[in-house]
């Protein structure tokens, strides 16, 4: 039996050697919604992911996606992992990874044909880089890099998306990219987890927000949950000037 | 020449034939265990199956084929089990399971085959002529020719290996490059993990069989290396490494004929001089290769850093010529400013002359028109540059000299259209320097 | 037949495979397709095939050392394992396990080399400091050749190893193929290199005793420079150590312990001793120094041990018998290592469950008799089974075995409805539990940034892992919370929990939104 909700996560514990890295975790998303993980570094919030998708083994705790467990409903889903999580020195082009996207459903042994490449060129396009289709991955650049994961998964038509970290070290207009392209999604249906680490962004792109620090601090619409003492209570002590002055030189340099 | 003197294609053709079918056979799968970070696996499987072909002898007491690929296989699976079992379960370095599978599988397989040794007959002082009169002893009649049975058997595991490659390719690519998202889509990592295995397996028996094992665990590794330094692309790695293995193969029988006769000798083992003969296509190719040779990667970084200086003499010039227009400037002042070697200098300017951009005379080199046309592109990259980082990117005037001058080599004129459109068409730099027009011809 | 067994044992590059107790020599040469030459030892008796259970007499005389040749085989492999064990742990834990196999198998042109050449210099081709030399400048070379395909070319570090192994190894092949053409009892150079365990010599010991000393000395110099760099090479480079000169000195170590094992026990024994002692010793400590004991301790003991088996019982190659006693000691140590081994994480991740669950079901009991009176006091009233059941997403069957554990010690009853009670003892726990992790909870909060590393879930009191200020200070904020509120600052509003326990949900998600439970948060 499926339901609408994309994900309903209860009670999941994930522990290393004993320490829980999540801790009770309850968290339910509405479909069509455009969600933000934030939390400090080491919260958890990789884990989350992983634990959702059964990639880490679960202490307690119960996932459901689209109402079933999640090896049930695995094509609806598509992730986008973190970058480093695979070797840029390997002798494919961007359509290649792209194309990649598009194995499930063209089966064992089968080739991949002219109109498989031709889905993989039309989500390069959407995503800003079709002229890069032949560039050999490891001469791309960090927001091109990431432009072509985020290809590969549009190319997977899932209905719910995993993203670790997409905005991670890529440049401002990759960045503003990425998120037109979100927000596409969303109109489309598409219901999208991100995890995010940029504070000043987020009340400009999410609907929703989680806020995770090993357990789920507050979670709900952005505009509500989204205060200065809920970011206190995940970060712990208070967010100075200081703090807010640093981010926005970081963000002019990376213009650079 | 030697060569075709003592070439006798009945003979000499079908061990080359050989050679080329171990050689490729291995190096179709060897594509995958070098991009998975393998390479040592071939080696690790061809010791690994010998407890298996022990147990195949033990039980079927005989020495077919057929028993022996099936302990093979059968025992490249365990190898890969255990290996990862250890892995994951123990938590060890990949290499030291790897290490401590194979050596145990090994041991075990060396006790098995002394406790077999029983059952020969062997005759203490006997000398065996092996490989390659057992080669020619024992052939099949095929349409007439009478084929010596390694080929046979070589030959099929060549087939069996590119019909792998080819069906499989992409379920290959895919978990060799990202195994996470090859589970996530349904195309099981681990699986397509042990049929490589098995694969790997088969070809080390029936490469040990027939052409020893040095040869095959040769060409596991260096023909696909080799190839992954000549291209970017995973189809044409795989087909340069069947020729890198194929010219090996041939190299390698050639000069085990040939080469120790210069030196008084006869001829050599040819598997060795086949592995020895790889190396050095592969050394070659890490020297040579256009991708990421180490020569071409020298020569590049020396031919940019030429460039660059080059430019450099350039925009000198113009700036010295903005201050004091027509000047002529020698090689030794342009030297004493920008630091570098005098006789580069010299050249640079001398080839400049050649080219148009500077008019050699008594006290040095004057600009001409065309010299200060590319001066000024250079110069206006470079004061449009420091505009760009003082307003957008609030450096500091002092430090802005030191980064446009680097930025200024790399920017074309459309790149220099869009910083003039964005810092608002400036007339002057930071500095307080004219910034000079684009030239419009 | 005969010729594919024969076939089978000269394809072996590896010895050591005489058993002690033997007798014949056979050696085998391949031309052509040369695979290579082998000095095999084999058992005498080679028409019998039962096993051959040792009486006492003759355990009692390899165990009280009297054979001399049993006796400089045991010293001579004990010492080699020693030192063995002692470079692979660095080997290992700089993640260069299979460096050995790669060096090891380096060693060959030089050997060739040296034979050949040596005449020329007026030197003896056979004698074994020349062909040691040879071996060991052909070792410097492949880790030279490793070096350069591993920095100057995008190939990776097991690309440079097999490519070193294999191109060298076959290159020594080709080599040691024309060193035979010459004069015969060539043979003899093969034995040397390939090794006879069997008929280790005294002189083989103490080279062996040399090499292992020397080896001693250089670890225990440069201990804490070599711990640095498996370590954090990086960190090692920044600190102004040439990285580069203590991976040369560790790889030294590698080539120099493995030509001279190569030439008294064989190629795959050396890249078991390298790497097998050391990956057993990891299960037992974390501290390295600990780590290079016990692996030498282990490897030592597998060279005694092998070796003596092997003089004890016909027909098992010594060699093959000591690399077997290391691997059984491996297992022992990954299922029993008392740090890392299996048995261990597995027994404590039991305990956690247990833990968790023993937890999670005092606590919701607890939860659930407060909603009934006034938050902070419950009585010991009844509970039915599947409230609890739905208040947590566990399994049926786990929540019964926690609760028969808790009957079993007197913290439950069940009541004749099948419900459950808590007794006194079990009230006191209960209490004490729902207390402290209310204390967790608010500890998060108030002390995010510092929080995620201190929080243990395992943790029988929280004062074991927090000050003693800090947990007043908690108690003080729980004190006020329950006072202005009325409600108990937890993520599970209560209420909620007593409505779904009612209504019979379907899905057994607890069905609340944060954001209610954020509401009743806020003060």
């Amino acid at each position: 039996m499926t339901s609408s909700v994309p994900l309903a996560v209860s009670d999941l514990t994930v522990a290393w050697h004993r320490k829980p890295v999540i801790w009770d975790v309850d968290l339910e998303v509405e479909p069509g919604q455009l969600v933000g993980v934030v939390g400090p570094n080491g919260a958890g919030k990789s884990t989350l992911l992983k634990a959702i998708m059964d990639l880490v083994p679960k202490a307690s705790g119960r996932v459901e996606v689209f109402g079933r467990p999640y090896k049930k409903s695995r094509a609806r889903v598509g992730y986008v992992p973190q970058r480093e999580s695979v070797d840029w020195d390997f002798p494919i082009s961007v359509l290649d990874v792209v194309t990649m996207g598009l194995y499930g459903k063209i089966g064992w042994c089968m080739p991949v044909r002219h109109k498989h490449r031709e889905i993989a060129r039309h989500a390069l396009e959407r995503v800003g880089i079709a002229e890069l289709a032949n560039r050999q991955i490891s001469q791309l650049s960090g927001g091109q890099q990431q432009r072509t994961f985020l290809a590969r998964a549009l190319v997977q038509d899932a209905d719910l998306y995993l993203m670790d970290e997409p905005f991670a070290a890529v440049d401002a207009a990759t960045e503003k990219a990425i998120v037109e392209i979100l927000r596409d999604m969303r109109q489309a249906g598409k219901t999208t987890l991100v995890i995010h680490h940029d504070l000043h962004t987020v009340p400009e792109y999410f609907d929703s927000l989680v806020l995770l620090n090993m357990r789920v601090v507050a979670s709900g619409p952005t505009n509500e949950v989204f205060t200065r003492e809920n970011l206190e209570r995940t970060y712990g002590g208070r967010l100075t000037l200081l703090d807010e002055a640093t981010e926005a030189m970081r963000r002019r340099e990376r213009i650079l | 020449m030697n060569v075709i003197e003592n070439w006798s294609w009945h003979y000499d053709g079908w061990i080359v034939l050989a050679g080329i079918l171990c050689a490729v056979s291995a190096s179709l799968p060897g594509n995958f265990l070098l991009l998975r970070r393998m390479s040592l696996l071939g080696d690790a499987i061809s010791h690994a199956i010998l407890p298996g072909l022990a147990v195949a002898f033990l039980v079927t007491g005989s020495r077919s084929s057929l028993p022996m690929f099936l302990g093979a296989a059968i025992v490249g699976i365990l190898t890969a089990l255990f290996t990862e079992w250890i892995r994951n379960l123990g938590e060890v370095d990949e290499g030291a399971s790897m290490g401590v599978v194979f050596t145990t599988l090994f041991a075990i397989g060396l006790v098995l085959i002394v406790q077999a040794a029983d059952h020969v007959d062997l005759d203490p002082g006997c000398v065996l002529y092996g490989a390659i009169e057992s080669m020619f002893v024992d052939t099949i009649v095929v349409a007439g020719n009478s084929v010596p049975r390694v080929v046979i058997v070589l030959g099929s595991v060549t087939i069996i290996n590119l019909l792998f490659v080819v069906v499989f390719f992409k379920e290959l690519k895919l978990s060799a490059f990202d195994p996470a998202l090859s589970t996530s889509i349904g195309f099981s990592a681990r699986l397509m993990h042990y049929l490589l295995m098995v694969i790997v397996a088969v070809t080390a028996v029936a490469s040990f069989e027939t052409v020893g094992n040095i040869l095959v665990v040769a060409m596991f590794v260096v023909p696909p290396a080799t190839a992954y330094l000549l291209t970017d692309r995973l189809g044409v790695m795989i087909f340069l490494s069947v020729v890198v293995a194929v010219a090996s193969a041939v190299l390698g029988h050639l000069s085990a004929v040939n080469v120790p006769h210069v030196f008084g000798f006869q001829s050599t083992s040819t598997s060795g001089m086949m592995a020895l003969c790889a190396g050095l296509l592969f050394f070659v190719a890490s020297l040579v290769s256009p991708r990421a040779g180490v020569i071409v990667r020298i020569v590049r970084r020396q031919k940019l850093a030429q460039r660059i200086l080059s430019e450099d003499l350039i925009a000198l010039l113009y700036r010295m010529d903005e201050r004091s227009p027509d000047c002529a400037v020698s090689v030794s002042e342009l030297c004493s400013v920008l630091l570098c070697r005098r006789w580069l200098a010299a050249w640079l300017m001398d080839w400049h002359a050649r080219t148009g951009h500077v008019v050699p005379s008594e006290s040095g080199y004057r600009l001409t028109d065309a010299g200060r046309r590319l001066g000024a592109e250079l110069v206006r990259s470079h004061r449009l540059w420091e505009q760009y980082l003082v307003l957008e990117g609030g450096v500091t005037v002092d430090r802005i000299h030191h980064q446009a001058e680097k930025l200024e080599h790399f920017t074309d004129r459309e790149l220099r259209d869009r910083l003039d459109s964005v810092t608002a068409a400036p007339e002057l730099d930071p500095h307080g320097s004219r910034i000079p027009s684009e030239h419009t011809d | 037949m005969t010729h594919l067994l024969l076939m089978l044992m000269a394809w072996l590059n590896a010895s050591g495979m005489g058993s002690v107790s033997d007798a014949a020599d056979l050696r085998f040469q391949i031309s052509d397709f040369r695979i290579f030459e082998r000095s095999v030892t084999i058992a005498e008796s080679l028409t019998d095939r039962s096993i051959d259970w040792p009486d006492w007499s003759q355990w009692q005389r390899v165990l009280s050392l009297r054979d001399y040749n049993t006796r400089i085989v045991m010293l001579g492999t004990g010492l080699l394992g020693l030192a063995a064990g002692m470079v692979g742990s660095f080997t290992l834990l700089r993640r260069r396990a299979l460096m050995g196999d790669a060096l090891s198998h380096a060693t060959l042109p030089g050997v060739g080399l040296a034979f050949l050449l040596a005449p020329k210099f007026g030197l003896d081709g056979k004698s074994l400091p020349v062909l040691l030399t040879g071996a060991a400048l052909s070792g410097i070379a492949g880790v030279a050749a490793i070096l350069y395909v591993r920095n100057l070319t995008r190939l990776k570090e097991d690309a440079a190893l097999g490519i070193v192994l294999s191109v060298f190894f076959g290159a020594g092949i080709a080599i040691l193929t024309i060193a035979q053409q010459g004069a015969g009892h060539v043979a003899g150079l093969e034995s040397f290199i390939y090794g006879k365990t069997a008929s280790m010599i005294a002189d083989d010991a103490r080279l062996i005793a040399g090499a292992g000393l020397a080896s001693l000395i250089i670890v225990t110099l440069l201990f804490k420079e070599l711990t640095l760099l498996c370590f954090d090479d990086t960190f090692a480079g920044s600190r102004g150590y040439p990285v580069l000169l203590l991976d040369l000195v560790l790889m030294t170590l590698v080539v120099a312990v493995t030509i001279i094992g190569l030439q008294a026990v064989g190629l795959v024994l050396m890249i078991a001793l390298l790497v097998i002692p050391a990956a057993a010793a990891r299960f037992w400590t974390h501290d390295l120094k600990r780590m290079t004991l016990i692996s030498a301790g282990i490897g030592g003991a597998g060279g005694l041990v092998g070796s003596a088996m092997s003089a004890v019982f016909p027909n098992l190659p010594s060699g093959a018998m000591i690399v077997i006693v290391c691997s059984v000691l491996f297992f022992l140590s990954m299922f029993l290592g008392r740090s890392r081994g299996i048995l261990v994480r597995v027994a404590r991740r039991w305990e956690l469950n247990r833990t968790v669950d023993h937890q999670h079901l005092l606590r919701g009991m607890y939860e659930l008799l407060e909603i009934q009176e006034e938050p902070g006091v419950a009585t010991g009233r009844n509970v039915p089974f599947s409230s609890l059941l739905s208040m947590r997403s566990w399994s049926s069957f786990r929540l019964r075995r926690e609760i028969s554990r808790c009957l079993r010690n007197g913290l439950l009853v069940r009541n004749d409805d099948q419900s459950l009670s808590l007794t006194d003892s079990g009230m006191v726990e209960a209490s004490r539990l729902a207390h402290e992790h209310r204390l967790w909870e608010l500890y998060l909060i108030t002390h995010a940034d510092v929080a995620p590393g201190r929080v243990d879930q395992a943790a029988d009191a929280i004062e074991h892992v927090l000050e003693p200020e800090l947990i007043v200070r908690l108690e003080g904020l729980l004190r006020q919370e329950l006072a202005t509120q009325g409600v108990v600052p937890s993520p599970h509003p209560l209420e909620q929990i007593a409505a779904d326990a009612t209504a019979k949900t379907a899905t057994a998600v607890a069905d609340h939104s944060l954001t209610s439970s954020q509401k009743d948060e806020t003060p």
